[in-house]
């Protein structure tokens, strides 16, 4: 049998970089872009496994959509050159409003990408200006319908809460109106104000805790409402329509990560390309010597990961599941903690399964960190 | 052997920062004892925190030769003396060790409450007095002005008294010359019994103790079977010497007037008290030195390990500290909250601080330090009196009869302009006023009876920041007064948390007890669960806050499969929750129960 593999292809650039952005991304020049393309396929090449089945791709940035519609056709090509891609592969692709025409979308389509996740992050554009990006509210719409257009029938819309100055009312407005566009996903996720960020300097009028719950129980009932289901933290979507990609992360499924800054997880180990394009560039061919913060996971390691990534999931983790890949029962290791949420009412345990309730999901931090073990967990054993 | 007669034993007082250590270190320099390139700066104060607060702490001692304008040389022994009020009773014994001081005071600030205290102490002792004045280099410097001034407060002649600048090296031979010629020799009989005064001691892991000593008759050498007076302990010596800069250089003997060292294999310094008289033990003197009193602390607070695991690592290091302080007093205590660690006692809150930061910094401890509190006496009905050093271990309310505090006779030297708002920090201190006498026009000595408790924590800070920095404040002890003093309790979740328990009095508990639940709150982050903060007497709750329950603590997204990220995020929170101390089920910052040491807001 084939070993199943996820694919991660990172586009660091973009038009210009937003206010809250944090990631390994900015404007880049033609001739970079070239150069790294180039670089990508060599990447590529050198990890190329044929006894590897790829089942999804997901390309991400930055703002892939902003680079050359022919250079990700040419990517895509590499990858079924060098793995087995799937038939059924949902091949995922990132797209802000403003970048997208018809002639890219169509090669986007030609090269197989079957699902889109829009940048939209807000339908309000005072909330879109504070937040330093590109596009209007207009503009998401005509990229919304061109997508449509093209084909494609598998579509995410990212919307971020906690904006500064938005008010429970005015999210309310931006998820009924994205109700309007039918979206089949829908990645509904809050503002984070990360240390070296424009945001990090200001002096941000953010909404207050107790609103930001409001905004996410809100999100909870009006999705709910129009048919979308919630299957975790941030993420829903109708029926058939969960994204596959990213349920392998928080299913500890194997995958690798090409370009600038790629994390992967392969052979019980965690790693990261380097995050200096002249590095990248120059060596990308030898994957030594790109791949850094290597960590080899141990027990402790992959049960903590178990957790706090399988919780994310409303639908929780399989008590059964966690047995047979560590031959060790869940309670054995996390009596404590468990009964400690359950208490609280943050976790709840049933039918063989352990997950977070709403309130627990607000909290889940505040659990995932009592599922740390101890340093000394293992000499205890 | 040296001529008493070309010996000068002397010490530098003077109020904080008018520039002792500065002049010491020009003396030394002048006389050539050490070159440029081997000076650092205040040689004297050799220990890095004693640099650092620009304060001395040990006193120190050094001899050097200088060749007088007479074409004599003379031995200087200049003594060192620790600057701080928690440390007047050393201060006292190192004055003792010498025959004359030198009075350094500023140009431009004149005397002040320390300057006073310390000539005071110095004219106690018998000693010739030398006034010096200094930083004449400053731009706001009136030499005439402060010369008069010490010739109007403290009586002594000030006329020539050298105007100089330690800090350029300005005049600083002139005092060199006073000091050979107004300060007197000492005496002694070097043929008579020993009597020796210790002025000081350290723990050496070479030699054992060292003893600093002034020697007033006899003559102490190798050999010489010696016993302290007071402690009774004995030794043989096994070497004596007198001190070099920043070492001990070994000598023959000790005789009548010379100030040096002796060795004798003594394995604590609890057994070379400050203030004893060092003799022989077959040949003994008549009567010791008078002065001798044994130190004991004023002060007490809690000192916990913040990793419960390195208690030993704290009882380790207390142990080594106290070879070289026997003032510093510590027995194990428990508290449900902090767990394992010690009651210490001090001289000050000054020594608790150095104490504290030396643990931290030498032996690389982190600590969690509880309020200090002084020693209450209580009167139980039973007839029984017991010294409270631990709020917790106050006995029941109906078998207290009532209870003492100790009292401080302060001294407060300030400029007219602020006296009014000084007099108002004593009242609100539960000060009496003891009476007030102008120094000059612009300059008052307020006299205030306060309680101990009342200047431990933060009185010097409020002191400073009502006058603008220019109070300054000396006091003594002066008893036990009866006093209306309860405790007061801190219940966070309906639990008493013991380590934050205080003594205070009746009519500032209500006031305290708020701030305190103020503050707690500010400290205790919110958790899971609602947490109310209570400050309680008895069963009586008098102040109450709430810490609201956490609504949202979730990190949204996990952008391209960076998981390792994600993790490190967790693993610095639960690194935050482990640098908290769980009480019932709240967990309580550490720094939350230090952070009640300072409530004074103004």
């Amino acid at each position: 049998m084939k070993r199943g593999l996820e694919v991660y292809i990172h586009i660091p650039f973009c038009v210009k970089k937003c206010d809250y952005c944090d990631f390994l991304s900015g404007p880049g020049t033609l001739e970079t872009q070239k150069a790294y393309f180039s670089a990508l396929r060599k990447e590529l090449q050198a990890a190329s496994d044929r006894d590897c089945q790829v089942d999804t791709v997901f390309i991400g940035g930055g703002t892939p959509s902003c680079a050359q519609p022919e250079e990700i056709a040419g990517i895509l090509e590499e990858v079924r050159k060098n793995f087995l891609l799937s038939e059924q592969a949902e091949i995922s692709m990132e797209a802000n409003p403003g970048t997208l025409t018809g002639e890219k979308l169509a090669i986007y389509r030609q090269a197989g990408i079957n699902r889109l996740s829009i940048g939209c992050q807000s339908l309000s554009d005072r909330e879109l200006k504070e937040l330093g990006r590109i596009h209007t509210a207009k503009e998401f719409e005509e990229s919304f319908y061109l997508a449509r257009e093209a084909g494609f029938t598998n579509i995410n819309v990212d919307l971020m809460s906690g904006i500064p100055g938005q008010t429970l009312q005015s999210w309310e407005e931006n998820l009924l109106r994205l109700m309007g566009y039918r979206p089949e996903h829908i990645s509904a996720y809050s503002l984070i104000v990360e240390e070296g960020t424009p945001f990090a300097c200001r002096n941000l009028d953010l909404p207050d805790e107790e609103t930001e719950r409001m905004m996410y129980e809100r999100t909870g009932e009006i999705l709910g409402q129009q048919g979308y289901q919630q299957y975790e933290i941030s993420n829903y979507a109708k029926k058939g329509f969960a994204c596959r990609h990213n349920i392998g992360y928080w299913e500890r499924k194997e995958y690798l990560g090409f370009g600038l800054g790629a994390a992967s997880l392969w052979n019980k180990t965690r790693f990261a390309n380097t995050g200096k394009m002249e590095i990248y560039l120059e060596n990308s061919g030898n994957l030594n010597k790109i791949r850094e913060n290597k960590e080899v996971l141990d027990q402790k390691s992959e049960m903590e990961e178990f957790l706090f990534l399988g919780l994310r999931m409303t639908k929780g983790i399989s008590e059964a599941d966690f047995e047979k890949y560590f031959h060790l029962s869940l309670t054995q290791v996390y009596k404590d903690a468990i009964q400690k949420h359950e208490a609280l009412g943050l976790l709840k345990r049933e039918q063989g399964r352990l997950f977070l309730t709403r309130k627990g999901i607000s909290l889940s931090n505040q659990v995932f960190v009592d599922f740390l073990l101890d340093e000394e967990w293992e000499r205890e054993q | 052997m040296t001529d008493q007669s070309k010996i000068r034993n002397f010490c530098i007082i003077a109020h904080i920062d008018h520039g002792k250590s500065t002049l010491a270190d020009r003396i030394i320099e002048k006389t050539g004892l050490l070159t440029e390139r081997e000076m650092q700066a205040q040689v004297l104060d050799n220990m890095e925190l004693e640099r650092e607060r620009g304060i001395t702490i040990k006193s120190q001692a050094v001899r050097i030769v200088y060749k007088a304008e007479d074409g004599e040389e003379y031995i200087f022994n200049l003594i060192d003396t620790p600057g701080h009020v928690d440390f007047n009773y050393e201060v006292s014994r190192s004055l003792a060790a010498c025959d004359g001081a030198v009075l350094v005071v500023d140009a431009a600030q004149g005397i002040e409450a320390q300057t006073l205290a310390n000539v005071y102490l110095a004219l106690d002792h018998d000693l010739d007095v030398l006034p010096v004045i200094n930083k004449i280099d400053l731009p706001s410097a009136e030499p005439e002005r402060v010369i008069n001034e010490i010739e109007d407060v403290i009586g002594i002649e000030a006329q020539d008294a050298p105007r100089i600048s330690a800090k350029t090296g300005l005049n600083v031979e002139e005092v060199l010359e006073q000091i050979v010629q107004k300060i007197p020799a000492p005496q002694g009989d070097p043929q008579a019994p020993l009597k020796a005064l210790i002025f000081d001691s350290i723990y050496d892991s070479y030699k054992g103790v060292i003893v600093f000593c002034r020697v007033k008759e006899g003559t102490v050498r190798k050999g010489t079977p010696i016993r302290m007076m007071a402690t009774g302990a004995e030794a043989e010596v096994v070497e004596v010497g007198y001190f070099g800069a920043g070492q001990f250089i070994p000598c023959e003997e000790l005789s009548a007037g010379m100030v040096g060292y002796l060795t004798a294999s003594i394995k604590n310094v609890r057994d070379t008290r400050v203030g004893d008289t060092v003799t022989t033990q077959k040949n003994p003197c008549k009567e010791a030195l008078p002065g001798y009193k044994k130190v004991n602390p004023m002060v007490y607070c809690g000192m916990y390990p913040a990793d419960g695991a390195k208690y030993g690592d704290l009882r380790d290091a207390l142990e080594k500290l106290q070879l070289n302080d026997a003032s510093l007093q510590y027995e194990p205590e428990t508290s449900v909250a902090l767990g394992f660690g010690f009651r210490c006692g001090f001289l000050g809150l000054l020594h608790l601080e150095i104490i504290q930061e030396r643990l931290e910094r030498e032996y690389n401890l982190d600590l969690v330090t509880t309020a200090p509190g002084v020693i209450y006496k209580v009167y139980k009905t039973n007839g029984e009196m017991i010294e409270l050093t631990n709020p917790s271990n106050l006995p029941d309310p109906s078998e207290i009869e009532y209870m003492e505090e100790p009292m401080v006779e302060a001294e407060i030297m300030v400029t007219t302009e602020f006296i009014g708002s000084i007099m108002d920090l004593c009242q609100e201190r539960r000060g009496q006023y003891q009476g007030m006498e102008y120094m000059e026009e612009t300059r008052a000595l307020l006299k205030y009876k306060l309680p101990l408790n009342e200047i431990i924590y933060d009185f010097f800070d409020a002191l400073k920041s009502r006058s603008r920095g220019y109070a300054s404040l000396d006091y003594d002890l002066c008893g036990y007064e009866r006093s209306e003093l309860v405790k007061l309790d801190i219940l966070v979740n309906k639990e008493e948390v013991d380590a934050l328990s205080f003594i205070v009095h009746t009519d500032t508990a209500y006031e305290r007890g708020r701030k305190m639940c103020e503050k707690l709150k500010e400290e205790i982050p919110r958790q899971l669960f609602e947490i109310p903060i209570q400050a309680a007497i008895g069963s009586k709750i008098i102040a109450r806050e709430t810490v609201k329950a956490m609504r949202k603590d979730v990190l949204a997204k996990c952008y391209g499969g960076d998981i390792s990220r994600k993790k490190k995020l967790l693993e610095k929170q639960k690194e935050g929750k482990k640098r908290m101390r769980q009480v019932g089920n709240v967990e309580i910052p550490q720094k939350a129960f230090m952070s009640v040491l300072k409530l004074d807001d103004k």
